[in-house]
């Protein structure tokens, strides 16, 4: 596969030197982490070992991480079980959440929760004030991310957590997409529950964690043999947790590499699109340094994106979890972005291997493409 | 025996320090295919297959999609029919919480065995907290479950049952047709955790009365971290998600798939289905060597039936020796008292327990199963070892010596110290 891979925000290539740390554990006799003989005590170590290097990424302690198999689970984990364990109240979170957030806090609804969504403004910003009247009403969990996958829009996580703890409501944080790209600091946030994921930080698929102040009171959602202290049931996957802790060491490591580069190309390409007349998302508001979005009317994103891609580059037209569907992205339209235009979104997100060759090879190609399909457009109206 | 694995025992042997193994129960290794497999997937062909836009993810969707009829195929189900998890436990969780909530309207009643997994019981505790009725059935003492007792425990709001085909710690297989056959005839969900059985017994869910049934990659010789979960389309069952999100799966279970574990899944089962029946034989033989060879020593009791049981597990109390201490003796062998996920705490079996068996059999009880790579060698040194082991901690023990006096130690009357 020869194509320019520009989907970083979907998921990321794995480092080799993570490779490496997981093949032991792949391809050698390793044993059950419970098991109490010399195999299952090395893989103990080994999902010990990763633990502490997640808590260090993340500026946690390594008793408040809990593995979970993915994003989806932790952040499902973090709504329901805290809500399980708190008398019918509400549940906040904001528009522009993954589905995996805001799905299960509308399910809370079924057994007598309000659950309500805060919007954010043009940029992509909660709208702090509605939260802070929604907080007017007994709130138990607010629950809101602090990089968006399609715009990369940064919260001001710290400010929405005081507001949320002084209205006595637990407030947790999707950081999948945040970690690895700003600093991202659990103790510093002061938020009670934080979501990362291994996938998006060239580590495997298939491990992620919850962060959880122990003082949280929460409900397991797979029930079973204690693992992570009673919290999470199921044998652990130890290559991939061995991996995730890797990527952990190495994402940190990198940031500040990563931050000057994937912001050095981001630039040269808003630069670029400039020239093309588009529409450039939350270009002013603070955002996580790799990720580009935008849109064109009168084309639509997917048509674009399949463009694309027979040229050779991978992009993205809105998440990739719900690329299955052509509704416009929820983001864009919580924005108020028109629906027309929205349609026409095209998610760009870079990678510490892209590099600034590839990036003004795009922008020809997708000038090449824009003009092309405008033609086309042209004789088919 | 020969003199060369005397020697290595006496030695107290390198395997002190590198044990043999002989915990498949509890974990199997990844098979070198399988591994070569899936690693292919992790380096170059990394997409999300979710992502529909580009051929790393078309690519990285192709191979879930194989990989879903290998393990279709093992169990002769639709593809269709088998939605991904993270492993045994969420497919046990998603499977009982799933399908008794969603049916809940018909009835609130549940019934399983107390010998089945913690991820089954648990599940089920949960669901009482939410309002849900159980019944706990006690098996005979061979392990098996007796039919008629499991009919007299049916009410009319009995909405689910959950039996596990092959036992963990016993390794006893329960008689699914029968039981499935009942719950058919009472209109009652039937869930099946197989995550033990894969690869060791015959599954063929076009014929079998399950409606659910639960799979582990990782004690088939694949990956840990993915599993998966049959749902029966004719007639349609349904269950409620309880993993909300993306979509995927159908609705039935949201988030990323790890494609490379997937496809160790798929090429685990693949393996399985077209080695089973060469491999159970050779495993038979090494477990029935290993059986004799014990056997020989006194005062030993096979847990659990020998016949309706898979070739691979042998589960032994060895009476008159104290349960730690034997654990701590035999560590040329990694093996384990109990099942893996509970031998964190120092309780004595439940399964072995719920069998009648007293806390003194449950506590010098070890679990032996045999693999794909288990070897003569293997077996002859744990014979050898186990022996040795036996007659040293039996020469300690005041028990073993009023037992050989001829004292009837069930009534002896012990003084309150």
């Amino acid at each position: 596969m020869s194509s320019i891979y520009l989907d970083h925000n979907a998921t990321t290539a794995l480092d080799q030197r993570v490779l490496e740390s997981m093949l032991p554990w792949m391809q050698n006799q390793s044993g059950n982490p419970t098991s109490r003989h010399i195999f299952g005590r090395s893989a103990r170590d080994a999902v010990e070992h990763a633990r502490a290097q997640v808590a260090e990424a993340c500026g946690a302690y390594a008793s408040q991480v809990i593995f979970t198999a993915s994003g989806t689970e932790a952040n499902n984990f973090a709504v329901k079980g805290i809500a399980a364990n708190q008398v019918g109240s509400q549940v906040l979170y904001s528009a522009i959440e993954h589905p995996c957030i805001s799905r299960p806090a509308k399910a809370l609804q079924q057994v007598g929760w309000l659950s309500s969504e805060i919007g954010v403004d043009a940029n992509g910003v909660l709208n702090i004030a509605q939260l802070q009247q929604a907080l007017e009403t007994t709130t138990s969990v607010v629950s809101v991310m602090l990089a968006n996958n399609e715009t990369g829009v940064i919260q001001n996580m710290t400010e929405i957590a005081e507001i949320s703890r002084k209205a006595g409501a637990f407030i947790h944080t999707d950081a999948v997409q945040g970690l690895g790209k700003i600093p991202v600091h659990f103790t510093d946030l002061n938020v009670h529950a934080m979501t990362i994921s291994s996938h998006k930080i060239h580590g495997p698929q298939g491990a992620a964690a919850l962060i959880l102040d122990k003082r949280v009171d929460i409900q397991p959602l797979l029930h079973g043999g204690g693992q992570e202290r009673g919290l999470r049931s199921g044998t652990e996957n130890v290559a991939a947790i061995v991996g995730f802790g890797m990527a952990c060491e190495l994402a940190v490591a990198n940031l500040a590499d990563f931050n000057r580069h994937t912001q050095m190309l981001r630039d040269a390409f808003e630069h670029g699109l400039k020239l093309l007349n588009v529409t450039v998302f939350s270009g002013s508001a603070r955002r996580i340094p790799n990720t580009s979005f935008f849109a064109l009317e009168g084309i639509e994103g997917e048509t674009l994106v399949t463009a694309l891609d027979r040229k050779g580059f991978a992009v993205a037209s809105g998440s990739a979890c719900s690329s299955d569907s052509t509704e416009p992205s929820h983001v864009l339209l919580a924005m108020g972005i028109a629906p027309d235009l929205a349609r026409g979104a095209v998610r760009v997100s870079f990678g510490a291997h892209n590099t600034l060759l590839q990036v003004t090879d795009f922008l020809t190609t997708l000038k090449n493409e824009i003009l092309r399909l405008k033609q086309l457009t042209s004789i088919a109206a | 025996m020969s003199a060369s694995i005397e020697m290595q025992v006496l030695k107290g042997s390198e395997h002190d320090l590198h044990p043999i193994y002989l915990d498949y129960s509890a974990t199997t290794p990844v098979d070198p295919r399988v591994a070569a497999k899936m690693i292919p997937y992790i380096t170059e062909h990394f997409g999300n297959p979710a992502s529909r836009s580009h051929p790393y993810g078309w690519t990285a969707e192709k191979a879930v999609e194989n990989a879903r009829e290998e393990v279709a195929k093992l169990v002769n189900a639709d593809p269709r029919e088998i939605v991904w998890t993270s492993g045994a436990t969420e497919s046990n969780n998603l499977a009982i919480k799933g399908a008794a909530n969603f049916y809940s309207a018909k009835g609130k009643h549940i019934i399983t065995v107390t010998t089945e997994h913690k991820a089954v019981i648990d599940t089920v505790r949960e669901l009482e907290r939410q309002g849900f009725e159980a019944t706990y059935l006690d098996p005979e003492p061979s392990g098996l479950l007796d039919l008629d007792k499991f009919k007299a425990a049916i009410r009319p709001d009995t909405v689910l049952a959950s039996i596990m085909l092959v036992n963990n710690e016993i390794g006893v297989i329960q008689d699914i047709t029968a039981i499935g056959n009942i719950c058919r005839e009472n209109g009652i969900i039937f869930h099946v955790d197989a995550a033990q059985a894969t690869g060791k017994v015959h599954i063929d869910l076009e014929k079998l009365p399950v409606d659910l049934m639960s799979f582990s990659a990782h004690k088939t010789y694949g990956p840990k971290g993915v599993g998966a979960l049959y749902v029966r389309r004719k007639p349609r069952i349904r269950i409620e998600a309880q993993m909300h999100g993306g979509g995927h799966e159908r609705g039935m279970r949201s988030g990323t798939l790890a494609t490379h574990q997937i496809v160790g899944m798929g090429e685990a089962f693949r393996i399985a289905r077209e080695e089973m029946d060469e491999e159970n034989i050779r495993i038979r033989r090494l477990r029935d060597k290993l059986l004799n060879g014990l056997q020989n020593i006194e005062e030993v009791y096979v847990n659990g039936d020998l016949e309706q049981r898979i070739p691979h597990n042998l589960n032994i109390s060895f009476n008159y020796v104290e349960g730690e201490s034997l654990i701590m003796a035999v560590k040329g062998i990694a093996v384990s008292s109990g099942s893996a996920c509970t031998s964190a705490s120092l309780e004595p079996s439940y399964v072995l327990r719920a069998l009648g068996r007293s806390d003194e059999l449950a506590h010098s009880s070890i679990r032996f199963s045999i693999g794909r790579f288990t070897t003569d060698e293997d077996v002859d040194y744990t014979i050898s070892l186990m022996k040795g082991k036996i007659d040293k901690l039996r020469e300690l023990s005041p028990l073993w010596e009023m037992f050989k006096d001829g004292v009837d130690l069930s009534k002896v009357e012990w003084a309150a110290h």
